[in-house]
């Protein structure tokens, strides 16, 4: 791809991210009539399910990735990989952020073991924090790449099979207090303006990517130039 | 079967190095019993009898980690792995006897930490002991392939638990739930799922981590 190609595509991502983000939030706090029980409040949730959705994009981008890597024997996907760890990373921060200004407007607390997704988030927080202890503990090079491929597909299976093992712990372990069934139901209005919201969260982060991968190929680079010189 | 003589012999090198200095399994039995001591003095005196249980996986855990930090010192130390790497077999299989070697180290602290747990504080049941089977095994699985990793880092022992604990976090639901719950087989069905999930995937995944 050419270098001017590239930076249309940044371009036209960052201008997507940016009309789609305010259009959806235009939306949530204007047209979309107030929930039943939860009232204005629930608004919130047309941030914080696309967030965390664009998080799992992200992580399972980076597995993609990771896979490609290790299928092909081709370091190019490393830097690719890494990114999008990066990028689900701060969205996943974002997540448990946004998740307990929700539990705090809702039930009045800041944390809530009853919430599946949030206590979820939490295990993948600390999972994706070890990626990057990982990378920075052993030297760069082709062994460094595939290892840092390994760990982002475990965590990809880890979703799974960490969301089973939040269920099942349910109510054993963790009483369940609070019942939310956000996605029973989305009228109309309210699937639209999510859609939207969606959208504009996937476009950010793929912006934010494609601006971090541009940078991170051009550090390369230049110390690679810098070592041909010395 | 070529593969599996591969993997006995890598097993029983394991085996052997540990019966002439025996220094992981006796200072993973003492850690565990000095967990089980340190435990019930952090336990209020009301507590009901399922807290013992969940403080016993705790202990089961770390117990794991720490003769996982040591599962490649060996070879890193007199740099056997390269050796094993270069050797006309599988990786998988360096993996395979590594992980059948930790199993064996496990139990082996179990033998001596489950009695200790029943004489400290609940009885051990049946469940109990199937759940502990079945959590070797995963954290054997997953933990030679993070050890492994660890090893080939800087950081070294400090980064296994880092890299362990986000995904042993499914073996303690598993392990707590069969052993306090009314319906111990769900817990025990999740537990086999987990370790064929993971035993695969590191089975499949080792090669890539070993090579340079």
């Amino acid at each position: 791809m050419s270098t001017s190609l590239r930076n249309n595509t940044a371009v036209a991502l960052a201008v997507a991210a940016f009309v789609l983000l305010l259009g959806g939030l235009a939306l949530a706090f204007y047209w979309v009539p107030d929930a039943p029980i939860e009232g204005f409040r629930q608004r919130i949730f047309y941030i914080h399910v696309p967030v965390a959705l664009t998080a799992y994009a992200c992580f399972g981008w980076a597995a993609w990735k990771a896979l490609r890597l290790l299928w092909l024997r081709d370091e190019r996907y490393d830097l690719e990989s890494y990114t999008a760890v990066h990028m689900g990373l701060i969205f996943g921060i974002l997540t448990l952020v946004t998740g307990s200004i929700w539990a705090r407007t809702s039930w009045g607390v800041w944390w809530s073991w009853g919430e599946r997704q949030l206590v979820l988030f939490l295990v993948l927080f600390l999972f994706y924090s070890a990626y990057f202890m990982l990378r920075y503990s052993v030297d760069p090079g082709p062994r460094r790449a595939r290892m840092s491929a390994v760990y982002a597909l475990f965590g990809v299976v880890l979703i799974p099979v960490s969301f089973l093992a939040i269920r099942l712990a349910e109510g054993l372990i963790h009483p369940v207090v609070f019942d939310r069934n956000v996605n029973s139901n989305l009228a109309g209005s309210q699937l639209f303006t999510f859609l939207v919201c969606f959208a504009g969260t996937l476009a950010l982060a793929a912006s934010l990517y494609v601006n971090e991968l541009t940078g991170k190929r051009v550090d390369e680079r230049l110390r690679e130039l810098r070592e041909a010189l010395t | 079967m070529n593969y599996f003589s591969d993997v006995g012999a890598l097993a029983r090198k394991d085996l052997r190095l540990e019966l002439r200095s025996r220094d992981t399994f006796l200072s993973m039995v003492l850690f565990v019993v000095a967990t089980l001591v340190v435990f019930s003095f952090s336990l209020p005196a009301q507590t009901e009898a399922e807290a013992s249980y969940g403080l016993l996986w705790v202990a089961l855990l770390f117990t794991a980690i720490l003769g996982l930090t040591r599962a490649f010192a060996a070879e890193r130390e007199q740099r056997v792995l390269d050796g094993l790497v270069l050797a006309p077999c599988d990786r998988s299989a360096i993996w395979l006897g590594k992980a059948l070697a930790v199993v064996a180290f496990l139990a082996l602290a179990e033998l001596v930490a489950l009695p200790a747990f029943a004489l400290f504080f609940e009885p051990v049941t049946w469940e109990l002991v199937a759940a502990v089977v079945l959590a070797d095994l995963g954290l054997a699985a997953v933990g030679t392939l993070l050890a492994a990793m660890a090893a080939a880092s800087r950081a070294r022992e400090l980064l296994l638990p880092l890299l362990l604990l986000p995904l042993a976090i499914p073996i303690v639901v598993g392990g707590v739930g069969a052993s306090i719950s009314d319906d111990p087989g769900r817990f025990l069905g999740f537990l086999a799922l987990y370790d064929l999930i993971f035993a695969i995937l590191s089975w499949a995944s080792f090669e890539y981590v070993v090579t340079e």
